[in-house]
């Protein structure tokens, strides 16, 4: 499984920011963290900032705060913003049947679709705060 | 206790507790027999069944605290806030065995309050007195209100794929 860079960002960046919730976060200090453009993060983050997962924050440093509850946001919320996991699977099996060999596109389709749907579902059940755990857990040993 | 005399029920405490008044002490114990009306109660909210012969059998295996069973309450001034039901389980295709809980739930008006983290703990506890080293449970993937309660208790994917097929 791999996600796009923008995604794996945004991800990165909403874990920083939900680690510190009170405090302001600069898009260089993240981008030099992770080894990203400033100018590619910024991107991600006004996208970010659009879906209301993050607020401008206002004053000399300047940056992001995070703005939401990460008991609840999911690594999936996010992701959504950035790609489609298993949500094209439907229109190219519909695609598949109108072509010669179309059951065994329809086949290999359906494998394709098991293993997003189990990826939708395991994104969708881990929330920003059971990732600070988990890192966290990862931290200590 | 309905939903809304259980909402007050809560308020009152959340006053309590802003009040300086300290809430009655959560209790974990084997449950009992004058339990299963509450039991059933907080299940039917969660499922709309009102399963009484089910639960009846349930208690009957698992409530009497001979072998490896758990049936678990967590108990505040009487009130039945929530419960869990688990076993150690041998496995086959060679896996060992295993601390597997079936059930678990809290009263909609007391959850993020730590009850179904406590109650996983005390279960747990049971299992690794038994001498098994994993806790595992299995629930449909579109439930992702409690998915994401065992992912925050540190649960992960399993070594094992459940499959099925549907019977022509």
């Amino acid at each position: 499984m791999k996600l796009q860079t923008n995604t794996l960002l945004a991800l990165c960046s909403m874990l920083e920011f939900a680690a510190a919730p009170d405090r302001a976060l600069s898009a260089a200090g993240i981008a030099a963290q992770y080894g990203a453009s400033p100018h590619h993060l910024a991107k991600v983050l006004r996208a970010l900032g659009r879906a209301g997962l993050l607020s401008a924050a206002r004053g000399a440093g300047g940056g992001y705060r995070f703005r939401g509850n990460a008991k609840r946001l999911t690594l999936l919320d996010v992701i959504d913003l950035f790609e489609d996991i298993g949500r094209g699977t439907q229109a190219k099996r519909v695609r598949g049947r109108r072509r010669a060999g179309g059951d065994i596109e329809h086949a290999i389709d359906t494998v394709l679709a098991e293993i997003d749907e189990t990826a939708r579902a395991t994104f969708g059940s881990i929330t920003l705060e059971t990732m600070l755990k988990l890192a966290a857990r990862s931290r200590s040993g | 206790m309905t939903g809304e005399a259980g909402i007050a029920a809560t308020r009152k405490r959340a006053r309590g507790a802003e009040e300086g008044v300290a809430p009655p002490a959560l209790r974990l114990r084997r449950a009992r027999r004058a339990d299963l009306a509450q039991v059933i109660e907080i299940d039917a909210r969660t499922t709309g069944l009102r399963k009484a012969k089910y639960w009846s059998g349930v208690l009957r295996r698992y409530g009497s605290g001979r072998g490896p069973h758990w049936f678990l309450v967590a108990e505040r001034a009487g009130r039945i806030e929530g419960y869990v039901i688990g076993e150690v389980r041998d496995w086959e295709f060679g896996a060992p065995p295993c601390g597997w809980v079936f059930a678990i739930n809290v009263r909609p008006e007391a959850r993020v309050g730590g009850i179904g983290a406590r109650l996983l703990q005390a279960i747990g506890a049971g299992f690794r007195a038994c001498g098994v080293r994993s806790l595992r449970t299995l629930l449909a993937r579109d439930n992702a209100l409690v998915l994401s309660f065992f992912r925050s208790q540190g649960l992960m994917a399993a070594p094992v794929i459940p499959l099925e097929k549907v019977l022509d």
